[in-house]
Parts: C-alpha cells; structure tokens; sequence
C-alpha cells in the first residue's frame, strides 16, 4: 500500500466511521495520530539524493486525456503534508467540547484534512485542484453550524470568494494544460515540468496563463486585494476550522505557485513579478496597518495571518533557491504559528466569553501558563530567533535583496525588501499591543478566578511550538528536503 | 442481436399493455401498474446492450440512426421513466388527492402509464436523423407532457399550468414547422445528411437558409429552457405535478439538446453558415447562463428554483453546443439527470412530511433524516459543482471545450454564475444544516426510493472520479454509422 494514499484515505475513512456511529472525538484523534505516524515514516523513508518525487502511484482515470489519479512526493510536498498532519492533530485534539452533531463537526475537520493532504500529494492538475476543492463544502458547515458572532455572513462570504478563486483557478489549469500541441496534452505535473523545461509549452499562453493563476491562486492565499474574505471567515469560524484554514488549506495557493505556476511558467513568472512585488507590499503594510487598528483578538489574528502571506510572495518573487527556501519553510512556520495563536484564542473566548480588547486584560494573573503559550506563540509570529519564522523570515529577505538591479540604484526587489522589512517593526506593534491588551494590566472583576489552560489543552500548543523551535534550532533539518525540489527552476 | 427499433416498439408495446392492465384489472392496486412498467422498461434497458447498431438497408432507415449518441440517449430516456415512475408511487397521495372518481385510487394508473408513451417518443428523438421524424417524435413527446402537466384536475396551479405549457408549446411547434419549410425550400431536403451535402452547393441562399435555422432553433429553445425562450418554465415547474416537473426538466430538455446537436452539426461545413450559427448559440448560452442564474437568486421555493437552476444549466450546456463538444454535452446531460433526479426524489419524500416544497420545508432535514439530508446535500454539491462529483466533471468538459474554442467571454460570464449557483444551492443546504425547525419527527422513504437515491448518490460520485464508462460508451464506433446519403 501506497504510503501517500493511506495518508489521504485515512482520515475520509475515519470520517465516514464517524458518521457511521463510531466514537466521534477519539476516532478523529486516532486518525489523525496515525496520520501524523504516517507523514513521519514518509520523510524517514525520502531518499532527498535520489529521485526528485518519490512514493508514486497512479490510477489512470481518462486515458487519451492523459488524466490519472497521481500521487507522488518530492521534499517540498512532503514538509507542507507533515504541516497538514501536525496541525490537523492539533486542532481535532484542541476541539472543545462540542455541544451540537459531534459526529459532523468532526467529519468535517477530517474532510478538510484528506482535502488538502491530497492537494499536496497529487502530481496531477485535475486531481490536485478537485482535492483542494473538496475543501469547500465542509468549511461552509464548519463556520455555518459553529461559528461565532456573524457566522451566515462569514461563511457566506468565504465560501462565495472560494468558489470564485477556484473557478478563475480552473480556468487557468485548463488554459494550461491546453497550451501544449494537442497530441502531447497531459495533466501529468512532472511530464508538464519535462514539456516545460523543452519548451513545448507556448509562451504566448504561458505569458497570459500565468497572471490567471496568479489571480486564482492569489484569492485562495488572500493577496491583496482579494484579502478581504480571510479575517471576518478566520474570526467567525470554530478555532480549529481556524486553525486548519489559517494554518494549512491558505498554504495550497502557495504551494501551487511554487509546485505548478513558477516551473511550467518561470518566464512569465519573471515577466509578472514587478505586479507581484507591488501587491505583496500591499499586503505587508496596508494590511498590517490595518492589523494594528483591530479592536478583537480573533479579528487581529484573521489580518496579521493575512498580512504574513505578503513575506512568502517576496520569497517566491525572488525567484532564487535562497528566498524560495524561505518561502517554503515559512510556508511551514506560519501556518504552525498561526494554528497556536488561533488554539490559544478559542481557548480565550470559550472562557471568557468575549475576543474584544476593551473588554479583556490581565489574564496573565489567573491564567499564567496560558498567557505564556500565548507569548511564545506571538514570539514565534513577529519572528524572534529561536523560532523557525525567523530563519524562514531572513532568508527570504536575503533571497529578495540578492536581486540585485543591472543598473545604478536599488531593483524593485530590493524596494520591495526595504518596504517588508517595516512590516516586522509593524507585526511586533500590534502582537505585542494584543498581549498587552489581553493578559497584562487590570482584570475584569468577574474574571479574576477563571481557571489556567488545562493541561489535556495545552498539549496540542505545545506540540505546534516544538516544531516550531525544531525549526528555528535546526533549520537544516527540513532545509534538506526542500532545496532539492526548488533547485530545479530556481535562477543561480 | 435485435434491431435497435425493437426497443421503441417494445416500451410501446408496454405502455398499451399498462393501459389494458388499468382497464381491464380487478386488482386495485394500482401502484402494481407502476411497477410493470419499471419492470418492462428495465427490461429494455437491459436489452438496449445486445442490439445490433447496424441499421437495415431499405430506405426507410435514412431518418433513423442508432449510432452511439442515439443508443446513450435511448438508455438515459429509459433511466429517467424509470426514475420517474419511482417518484410518481411517492407522489400518488398527491395525486389522488386533486382527482374525484369513484375508486380512491382512480386516475393513477393514466398518471403510471402516460410516462411510458413519452419515453417511446424520447428514444425515437434520439435516432432521428430526419425532420419528419424529428418533428413527429418531438410532437410526442410534447403532447403527452400535455396531459401530464395538466393532471391534477381539481388543482388550480396544475390547470395553469397545463394551459401554459400548451400555448407556448403549440407556439414553439408553430416556429419548428415553419423553419423546416424554408430549410426544405432551400436545400429541397428533410434529411439532416442530405443538407449537409447540400449546404456547400448554395452560393448566395445562405440568409434564407439561416432564417429556417434560427426559427427551428427558436423552437428549440422552448424545449431546452433557453432564454429568452424560457418565460414559461418557473410557471409550468411549480404547477405541474412533482414528478412531472422532474420529467419535463431531464427528458424534455435532453430531448431537445439531442436535436441540437445534429442540427448545430448539420450547419457547420461551411464556414459562412458555420460562424452565423456559432454566433447564435454564443449569444443564447448567454443570456440563458445570465437569466438563469441572477434569477435564480433570490428564490425561495424549492421546486422554483430547480426552474431556474434547469435554465441555468441548459446555459452551461449550450456553451458546449457552441464549442461543438457533443461529448460534453452528452455528459453534461447525463450528470444532470443524476443529480436533477435525486434531488426532486428528495423532495417529494420531504414534500410529503412537511406539506410543501419552500426551501424553508426542509429547515433542520439533517435531524429528521440525517440520510436524505445527506443525499440533498450531494445533489445540491454536484449541482453546484464540487469536485469529485459528476456535476465538476460535466462543467470542467464544458468550460475546457469552451476555453479550446476560444469563447473567452463565455468563460467570464461563467465567473459570475457559477459563484451565483454556489449560493442558491448553498441556501438549501444551509436550510436543512444550519437551521432547526420545531418538528423533529423523523421521516423515512419507502425501500425502493432508499435504494433509487443511494444508486443515484453512488453514480454521482463514481462518474465524478471515474467518467470512462460513459466516454466509452459515446465513443465506441459502430460497423456502420448511418446509411450514406444518396
């Protein structure tokens, strides 16, 4: 049996038994150690010196269009599936207690799973955009049925955007894949690198493909300005919806540049990038200025995850194996940040009811051990050493400012870099000013004895900081897996 | 091996015997009637396996075809009666209910039988090759909607439906004759082969010959649900009987696509006739696509909506006419029988609980039946189009045609309207998971409905991963494809 498969069958297998009568909450967690197992026994056994995609497996569904159920795994997919697996771990053992069809709520987590596990392990375009998709039903329940506050419209709104993200996304794969002579037209991702690398695909297309997939994929991670569905559908979803959203299924978009978008398509990559290096500045400041302006918690997190998504636009416009390593590994480091933050926040708000500044503050007192998770956690975010952000963060700038201008004066790159790297001094304000807000300074009366963070709570956080620290410490660790599967088409 | 005519000679010979059956049986039962006749008609599904594709040799054969488009829609006619028939023994509390005879059960055993005529005239609508018999089968198909639209006599909505539904039909027949005429005035031929041929030898008679084209594809247009031909649908779904209405939206409408093609494919050798005609079908699949959608919107009753969620759907299949893909139309065609089918089978079982087919009827349907909640919501999904469901597939084929033909403005205004079909579908999903209602008493389907929806639930998802059966089945070349021109 196919490792990959048995990753992406696993938890729908898991989820049907729940809906099938089976313990909800104890499948889900099984299902979902054994993934994290599985993710792990799968990097043990990637040879990174051998073949560049390993474990493959392939079903042929239509055979003159060359369309196949494909999966395979090279050092980059298989980082983005260990993300999945630690963070679906962590948000079904986070869940609370959920008062209303348990068995759905968790069906519905592990959907979103399998969703986008099998996007990262498809090497095939219709089953890689189709997986990710399979995404959209469930997260229009999950915020529906247990969101909070302005839930209707939250769910309504992302599940719109998506439907139209994807659809723009859709039209790009289709253009892509007929932009090949008819007789060689496959769905094939590594026999497309090979067409590409030969340049069988045309040009022409590529150079109006490429900005098609850029707006779908862009409306997917929320590049501005189609940010704006993210922070209302983070803050209005259950915290482990959040979580997998935040965390994991915003990290398809950009695993897609990176996997299909940059290497069919590096010259129109190139061509597009000055657009690129514009939105992503946009991203960085005007939206981490409007992170700064939030009045709640959940809202803050929504625009400073959105916001982060410009630092990983730098490091795949820089187009060099430095910055787009970086990018990779904080693909992996902010989605384990920001699942954290989110745990810590749901946590916050089942408590003391409220996410509202104004109505929060010196939780620290009655709650140190859940203020100092929150701390590490915010640490971890604005991108302190000792957290794989920060050597994610660095090399990515590095990579950015190396685009050096033939000319006299700076490149936009090296523009674009001076302008993010404001947006740390930026993430540091408003993270800093939300801890202040919610743990430090005067408690609320009625509050002064809610209890700390259970341990049985606490774990999941945990386990998403020690990866992290993982790797800040020893960022080679994942480095070694990664490089490889960016060299390819990354510029020297 | 049969002739491929046996089989629209059998289902014929099964309806008279139904009819006999009601008029002659001392059994009052008469859902048996129903169940003959899903017998009889599977029967002749099987068989439709073991034909010989190779037509006869006499002349009579040059208006009929069984090549592999006409035998895939001779099976999907045969599916939908079937499918039919099992929603009309749901739905017979209803229709004794508007019809007074002297047994309770009067008048049902017409409603099980009169399906049957019409699935004849949807199968001869699949082989015909010819306008004579295009039309006459057509005109078949039409007439027993008439009655069927109508049935519920002592049911206002019913009689309006039946009195609209005839007038903008007898229109559209209107429109047909009159385009055959001025086709056959300029080509001085009924067979669609034979105007092929013709076509390239008419130097300078094209405007007169697209005049015939545009008035039968005026008529068309009626049947498929296509604006602005479409102002009789919202009215003549609601009103008409449940299982009716599900018949008119899958039979009536693939009736009229497979006429469609051959007629699209008829007028496309010659590049002057060619882009005229494309243009057309460019300018129909948009404004239905638009109509349809936007329309859709604001709906609240279920059984609406499906009108306009039918019209909004003949729009994704006419952006595949006009990118001359009949594969993907014939797919496109057959998902949505799937999905079309097993939601309306839906319905009726919620319908007959809750006393009414609003959106709002089926408010908190997952606690009153997780099951049927379960196979909405995967109707309402493949209807919208999430991967993994036929209702993807059929739309990637359609948009993937579109985006190789070069209709780029097709595929913009699809931007709009599929994110427009995610929320009128997403409403009824929010209905039965986001909201609770007061009665919570449970509602269960009688066992052969169960069985039909986990079929249809299963093919959804099947034919969404796995579609090469269906591919084979349109693609497999038959010894001899039609009988040449002479």
């Amino acid at each position: 049996m196919n490792i990959l498969n048995l990753l992406i069958f696993v938890p729908i297998l898991a989820a049907v038994a729940i809906l099938l009568g089976a313990p909800a909450r104890r499948t889900a967690l099984g299902a979902s150690a054994v993934n994290l197992l599985l993710s792990l026994i799968a990097l043990s056994q990637y040879n990174p010196v051998g073949e560049k995609f390993q474990f493959l497996w392939f079903a042929t569904v239509l055979q003159d269009w060359d369309l196949k159920y494909f999966v395979g795994a090279d050092g980059l997919s298989l980082l983005m599936i260990l993300l999945t697996t630690i963070v679906t771990l962590a948000a079904v053992w986070a869940s609370p207690r959920v008062e209303r069809m348990e068995r759905q709520f968790y069906a519905c987590l592990l959907f979103l799973s399998t969703g986008a596990l099998g996007a990262f392990a498809s090497l095939d375009l219709f089953f890689f955009y189709a997986f990710h998709e399979l995404a959209l039903i469930p997260t229009f329940l999950l915020i529906g049925i247990w969101g909070s506050g302005d839930r209707q419209a939250a769910a309504w709104k992302i599940t719109i955007y998506l439907a139209i993200g994807s659809f723009v996304l859709l039209i790009g794969l289709i253009g892509l894949y007929l932009s090949v002579p008819e007789t060689i037209r496959t769905f094939d991702i590594i026999t497309l690198q090979q067409l590409a690398a030969t340049g069988k695909i045309s040009a022409t297309s590529a150079h109006w493909i490429y900005p098609i997939l850029l707006a779908g994929f862009g409306i997917l991670i929320s590049l501005f300005p189609f940010h704006t569905w993210a922070p209302d559908a983070y803050a209005s979803a259950p915290a482990p919806a959040a979580m997998m959203h935040a965390g994991v299924l915003k990290k398809f978009g950009l695993y897609g540049l990176l996997r299909v978008a940059l290497p069919l398509m590096p010259e129109a990559a190139r061509y597009w990038s000055d657009l690129l290096l514009v939105l992503l500045v946009c991203n960085i400041l005007y939206v981490g200025l409007a992170t700064i302006g939030q009045k709640r918690l959940d809202l803050m997190l929504g625009y400073s995850s959105v916001m982060h998504m410009g630092y990983i636009f730098l490091g795949i416009a820089s187009f060099n194996l430095i910055g787009l390593s970086g990018a990779a590994l904080l693909m992996f480091a902010h989605g384990l940040a920001i699942a954290a933050l989110f745990a810590i926040t749901g946590h916050i708000r089942e408590r003391t009811g409220t996410v509202r500044f104004s109505e929060l503050g010196g939780l620290a007192k009655p709650a140190p051990v859940l203020g100092f998770l929150f701390a590490l956690a915010a640490f971890a975010s604005i991108g302190l050493p000792g957290f794989a952000n920060f050597s994610s963060e660095i090399m990515v700038f590095f990579g950015a400012f190396g685009n050096k201008s033939t000319g006299p004066g700076l490149s936009h790159f090296q523009l674009a870099t001076i302008a993010a790297l404001w947006g740390v001094v930026i993430s540091s304000v408003y993270m800093l000013r939300g801890f202040r807000a919610v743990f430090l300074g005067e408690i609320d009366k009625r509050r002064a004895s809610i209890p700390d963070i259970p341990l049985a709570a606490r774990w999941p956080v945990i386990l998403l900081l020690a990866a992290l620290m993982l790797g800040g410490f020893f960022p080679g660790v994942f480095l070694k897996f990664i490089q490889p599967a960016l060299q390819m088409f990354a510029a020297h | 091996m049969f002739s491929p005519i046996s089989l629209e000679a059998g289902v014929i010979v099964i309806g008279l015997f139904l009819l006999l059956l009601e008029a002659f049986s001392t059994d009052h039962k008469k859902t048996n009637i129903a169940w003959a006749g899903i017998t009889g008609l599977g029967l002749v599904f099987t068989l439709s396996f073991f034909v010989d594709p190779t037509p006869g040799t006499s002349p009579s054969w040059n208006f009929y075809t069984a090549d592999p488009l006409a035998m895939f829609f001779k099976r999907f006619a045969l599916v939908t009666t079937i499918i039919v028939l099992v929603m009309s023994i749901e739905y017979r509390g209803v229709i004794t209910k508007y019809i007074f005879g002297v047994s309770p059960e009067s008048g049902l055993g017409e409603f099980f039988a009169l399906p049957v005529f019409t699935c004849a005239g949807l199968m001869w609508v699949a082989s015909a090759v010819d306008f004579t018999l295009i039309f006459v089968s057509v005109e078949l198909v039409t007439i027993s909607f008439y009655v069927l639209v109508a049935y519920m006599r002592r049911n206002n909505a019913s009689l309006e439906a039946g009195v609209k539904y005839l007038i903008l039909g007898a229109l559209s027949t209107g429109f047909f004759v009159y385009g055959i005429t001025w086709i056959f005035g300029v080509t001085g031929e009924t067979n669609l082969d034979k105007i092929a041929a013709v076509i390239p030898t008419l130097h300078g008679s094209e405007t007169p010959l697209l005049f015939g084209f545009m008035l039968v594809m005026i008529a068309l247009g009626f049947k498929i649900a296509a604006a602005p031909f479409q102002i009789w649908v919202p009215d003549v779904y609601q009103g008409a009987p449940t299982p009716v209405t599900a018949y008119l939206s899958v039979g009536s409408k693939a009736a009229g696509f497979v006429v469609l093609i051959r007629l699209v494919d008829t007028f496309l050798s010659v590049p002057l006739v060619r882009d005229k005609v494309i243009a057309a079908m460019v300018v129909l699949a948009a404004l239905t696509l638009i109509y349809g959608n936007l329309a859709a919107l604001p709906q609240t009753n279920l059984k609406r909506l499906l009108a306009y969620s039918s019209i909004a759907h003949a729009g994704y299949l006419l952006v595949a006419v006009a990118s001359d893909a009949s594969l993907a139309v014939a797919f496109y065609l057959g998902g949505y029988l799937l999905m079309t089918l097993l939601t309306f089978l839906v319905m009726i079982v919620v319908a007959n609980r809750t006393g009414g087919d609003d959106i709002a009827h089926f408010a908190g349907l997952h606690r009153r039946s997780p099951w049927l909640a379960f196979a909405m919501l995967v109707a309402m999904g493949s209807l919208a189009g999430i991967p993994f469901t036929v209702g993807f597939f059929g739309k990637f084929l359609v948009f993937t045609a579109a985006y190789a033909q070069g209709h780029f403005a097709l595929i913009a205004i699809g931007l709009v309207t599929v994110a427009a079909g995610f929320y009128y579908y997403l409403k009824v999903v929010r209905a039965m998971y986001w909201q609770e209602s007061e009665d919570t008493s449970r509602i269960e389907a009688a066992p052969a409905t169960n069985a039909v929806i986990a079929t249809l639930i299963v093919l959804i998802f099947v034919l969404g991963v796995y579609p090469g059966p269906v591919f084979d089945m349109l693609r497999s070349k038959p010894v001899v494809q039609k009988v040449p021109a002479r």
